[in-house]
């Protein structure tokens, strides 16, 4: 230990000691007669600074033996692997994700019986990680092929759900009747929204994006007459079986009662799940073929070179506008399945927050890889579960790990780009060092 | 709608503009210099409120003061821990990411800006905070018949120490050798560098001094509405921005200008839009912001920039 | 320049013109860059723009294919049927789509994406209208699988016309600097121009490479490279006199934001006006060459 890390070291714990003292040291708490009053906690502070101290520390020595972990965009040692694996992880996901339903039933197969496995909140977790999956390729489709970000990518969600939400509850239209129109309406949206901001580049992009993302849930939120406003909408119907429902009573015209088996309430949870694997295995079906098809490379090109792009002949308005549809579609949908699944509404759940967790998503997982952004989702939100029972502490460690991926990795897990097409028929990784990244 | 209720919401357009136009600097000399957008200034500002908070508490309970000499003594203390606090972002996320992937620096922004939030929610609670008058009375400016315009004590403290701050930010950045390598960074970082600038110090002190002054707004907007919690700095920090882009996004006249339109517009709003459509002042806000950057994309002094191909 | 400003639509007699630039200004605020500029460029021939640094080269060369919108004046294109189309003002990806194809001083290629990605993006117009726009291509519905092995196939042919075709599965940005310069030749071929504009193609080039890159360009002329069979008129801005002096059919001398000298290779290196805009310029390394 040389006295040098010594002293840069005590030098982080005397500005930790002066960024910690006030606002932890010192809480303000409203005193019982109403006014503010302060609460002393100076061993939290001792702690805080003692940390800082020895993380401090811990990070020179480290540094010492190798170099200082800088912002890295060569290829992960994971890499390799899981691109070897890649043809065998997706399957490997896949039937994990088709069967975990399957646990959630006993079964009894003459010789033994194998016990139910999976409980309901394992299927609710499932069904989570997998809307936050369809969420991440739905948006992979604007910032990671196209290259334009959009911090607003929320309010798409919200047009899905509440498009859902409304048209069920005022009209009576069934799921699979509402599933396409929600899709097809945040499509509208996210036209309508795309054409003004197209010109916009970058950091500006993304600005322009979160404020209408706060526009339409600030318009939730007060537009009382229509979405009931704080309060939300409630009794959204449930989907249907091919029009049998999911009720308990067992009787005809229920899926119990139809197919003559026990009613069970995890049916429709099941059913629940599976309907959302399907809605994200679609998104990624589509994303794959777009990607080999002339729109896809055009958004990738896009990506890569705009001013490029318009000196082949290419029309950059148009092209930049269909990723823009399709991705807020796919956003169309996932609301469409939130709302059913919740049955209600409120403009609680499409906060700025929610569009930063699946940009979160995209990024961490690779801007542009599928399986990349499927790890992604079920690490961060597997992650938040995990951190469930320290409430607010979480938000704290979810910004803390966004930074930390940032300054870590910037190009995500994935930062490698697979070429869609090849003379040879060998296709090898293109470094995400040559990858652009966008500019609008 | 008579002329004293139009002179003394003129009055509190013309104070939240001036907290909005010390925001909006921050934005716009960070973008000026690094080309990012300082995601978690707002945050930044929203501790520089709390911090004058504590300090004034502080000093209310520890040695009973209070008045002009506690606002005295709370300022300069909160400018140098929020200061703090700004170099603290810089250094751990966005110094790591100098040169990086472009997009790197605003994700690594919002996650500060999540992280600042939720660190205040955790040590200071979710609770809104709110804090007795800390200057009573004010004097009285006009009389409109029976009725009566009063120049608050705090209104003139918000105005006056905006302008010293702005006043004292000007001489920096044209009169001192930290302002000449700060204008110097701001046209060609790496020349700057070639130069024999240190950038990262300049850099370091751009945040230094933006969160100095986002601070002096943080404690100005405790003044201004007696009540603040950690909330505060996203809509504020969306509103500085469009403010800094209204201006002229580099342009710091134009952040100070952007600001007060803000803030008059938004003031404006709330007084004599119809009853149902006061909530959505923030949707006007946003929507300047969209409307300038679709419209008027180098804001209202900044300049344009021709496209090489 | 008279003539050109007496009759509009009638082209000059004798020639058969496929680019017409008549009296181009271009205004940067106050900043004069390009003043009233007429010039020609032949069809199936190879023109060459070349002047000083600052001379406004490149600015033309911005307005012709519509990154720019002049001040002033018309550009004209005309294609093998006589059909005639204004250029000026209109945005760069439908001056593309009329037949005008560009390279960039300091290469755009994609760079992520491979060589024979980087062609197929250039096929773009025409795949995308044999994916039925996108909708029938997801489907796997549509003549869009026989499309895609013609479009490989051209590609194919153009990275061996450019010595390419064992480069063709690596990142373009990989790829040496001459192999770049080359691909963003083959790209710009693979939209069927009428016209190909390159904006100094040899620039960083060594001896060799320059040897057939002007190889290139004369087959890319005449019609016989990646056995296109079709000629294709040039338009090229370049530094490299040897280059220009060899290949050019004719050449265009701009200084200052104005022309100074129009004709062929020969006359403009007599030119008196020609050597003082050069000498004054105090570059000899390029009046030597020249």
């Amino acid at each position: 230990m040389s006295p040098a890390a010594l002293k840069d070291a005590a030098l982080t714990a005397l500005v930790a000691l002066a960024l910690f003292a006030p606002l932890v040291g010192l809480r303000t708490d409203v005193a019982p007669a109403g006014g503010l009053y302060l609460r002393q906690r100076w061993d939290d502070v001792a702690i805080l600074v003692a940390l800082a101290f020895a993380a401090r520390l811990a990070l020179l020595a480290w540094r010492g033996q190798r170099r200082l972990p800088t912002a890295s965009t060569a290829p992960g040692w994971w890499e390799a692997p899981l691109r070897r694996l890649g043809a065998l992880a997706a399957p490997l996901l896949l039937a994990v994700a088709v069967l975990l339903p399957l646990g959630a039933f006993s079964w009894d197969l003459g010789a033994f019986a194998i016990p139910a496995v999976t409980g309901r909140y394992e299927l609710d977790l499932g069904i989570l990680v997998l809307t936050y999956v369809m969420l991440g390729w739905g948006l992979n489709i604007v910032v990671g092929l196209a290259g334009l970000l959009d911090l607003g990518y929320v309010a798409f969600y919200a047009v899905g759900a509440y498009s859902y939400a409304l048209l069920a509850t005022h009209f009576g239209w069934s799921f699979w009747l509402c599933l396409p129109l929600a899709g097809i309406l945040a499509a509208f949206w996210g036209v309508l929204l795309g054409f003004p901001v197209l010109r916009l580049r970058g950091d500006y992009l993304a600005i322009v994006t979160l404020a209408f993302g706060e526009i339409i849930r600030i318009l939730l939120v007060n537009w009382v007459s229509l979405t009931g406003g704080p309060n939300g909408i409630g009794g959204i119907p449930r989907p249907t079986f091919f029009g049998l429902t999911f009720s308990l009573s067992g009787g005809p015209g229920t899926f119990a009662g139809f197919f003559g088996i026990e009613p069970d309430p995890s049916h429709r949870v099941v059913f629940l799940y599976y309907l959302i694997l399907g809605l994200a295995l679609l998104t990624n079906w589509v994303s794959i073929r777009l990607r080999r098809q002339p729109l896809g490379r055009a958004w990738e090109a896009l990506r890569e070179d705009e001013i490029a792009c318009r000196a082949l002949g290419i029309n950059i308005t148009v092209t930049k506008l269909t990723a823009f549809a399709i991705g807020a579609m796919f956003g169309g949908f996932a609301g469409a399945f939130f709302a059913t699944r919740q049955a209600f509404v409120s403009p609680e759940s499409f906060t700025f927050i929610e569009s930063a967790i699946i940009l979160a998503i995209v990024v961490l997982g690779g801007m542009g890889s599928q399986i990349g952004v499927a790890v992604a989702a079920l690490v961060m939100i597997g992650g938040f579960e995990l951190f469930r029972d320290l409430q607010e502490w979480r938000m704290l460690v979810f910004g803390a790990a966004m930074v930390a991926i940032m300054v870590l990795r910037p190009r995500g897990l994935v930062a490698s780009r697979t070429p869609t097409v090849t003379l040879t028929g060998r296709k090898r990784a293109i470094s995400g060092e040559l990858v652009g990244e966008g500019h609008g | 709608m008579s002329a004293s209720y139009a002179l003394q919401q003129l009055i509190n357009g013309i104070s939240l503009g001036m907290i909005y136009g010390l925001i909006a600097v921050g934005y716009t000399m960070v973008y000026g210099i690094i080309g990012m957008i300082n995601f978690a200034h707002g945050d930044i500002f929203m501790i520089g409120a709390f911090v004058s908070l504590i300090a004034l508490l502080l000093l209310g309970a520890g040695a009973g003061l209070e008045g002009p000499a506690a606002l005295l003594l709370a300022l300069p203390f909160a400018m140098a821990i929020t200061a703090l606090h700004g170099w603290t972002v810089e250094r751990i996320a966005y110094r790591p990411l100098r040169g990086s992937f472009r997009l790197a620096p605003l994700i690594s922004a919002i996650g500060m800006s999540i992280l600042l939030q939720n660190y205040v929610q955790v040590s200071q609670g979710a609770r809104v905070k709110p804090i007795e008058p800390v200057l009573a009375g004010g004097i009285e400016i006009a009389r409109f018949g029976e009725e009566v315009v009063t120049l608050s004590w705090i209104r003139i403290t918000i105005v006056l120490t905006t302008l010293c701050a702005l006043a004292a930010l000007t001489w920096l950045v044209t009169r001192t050798p930290l302002g000449r390598a700060m204008r110097a960074c701001e046209q060609d970082l790496k020349m700057a560098a070639l130069l024999g600038i240190d950038t990262d110090r300049t850099i370091s002190l751009t945040f230094v001094i933006g969160a100095a002054l986002a601070a002096v707004a943080g404690a100005m907007y405790l003044l201004f509405y007696g009540v603040i919690d950690f909330f505060i700095g996203f809509v504020a920090g969306v509103k500085a921005f469009t403010a800094a882009v209204l201006g002229g996004i580099g342009s710091l006249p134009g952040a100070v200008l952007g600001g007060l339109l803000i803030g008059l517009i938004e003031t404006a709003w709330q007084a004599y839009a119809p009853q149902h459509l006061t909530p959505y002042k923030d949707v006007a806000a946003f929507s300047i912001l969209a409307l300038t950057l679709i419209f008027l994309p180098t804001g209202l002094l900044g300049r344009a920039e021709v496209e090489k191909v | 320049m008279a003539e050109a400003r007496a009759d509009a639509a009638a082209p000059p007699a004798g020639r058969d013109l496929i680019l017409e630039v008549r009296e181009l200004t271009m205004r940067f605020g106050g900043l004069l860059a390009v003043d009233q500029v007429s010039f020609a460029a032949d069809r199936g021939r190879i023109t060459a723009l070349i002047g000083p640094n600052g001379a406004g080269k490149t600015t033309v060369f911005n307005c012709i294919t519509g990154f720019y919108r002049p001040t002033a004046g018309a550009i004209l294109l005309r294609d093998a049927a006589g059909g005639v189309a204004e250029l000026q003002g209109r945005p760069g990806h439908r001056i593309a789509r009329a037949g005008v194809a560009r390279t960039f001083q300091n290469t755009r290629l994609f760079p992520g994406m491979t060589a024979l990605e980087n062609l197929l993006v250039a096929q773009h117009v025409p795949l995308m209208a044999a994916t039925g726009f996108g909708i029938g291509a997801v489907l796997g519905l549509s003549r869009y699988p026989r499309a895609e092995r013609a479009a490989i196939e051209k590609a194919r042919a153009w990275l061996d016309a450019t010595g390419l075709l064992d480069r063709a599965d690596d990142p373009a940005g990989a790829l040496p600097y001459g192999a770049q310069r080359r691909l963003e030749i083959a790209r710009a071929m693979c939209t069927e121009p009428i016209l190909l504009c390159l904006d100094e193609p040899a620039a960083g080039l060594n001896p060799r490479e320059s040897e057939e890159l002007s190889a290139l360009l004369l087959a890319i002329r005449d019609g016989q490279a990646a056995g296109r069979g079709r000629g294709c008129s040039i338009l090229l801005i370049e530094h490299d006199m040897g280059v220009v002096m060899r290949i050019s059919d004719r050449v265009v001398v701009l200084d200052h934001g104005r022309k100074i000298a129009d004709g062929t290779p020969e006359q403009v290196r007599a030119d008196p006006k020609v050597i003082a805009a050069y000498l004054g310029e105090g570059d000899e390394g390029e009046e030597d060459a020249a």
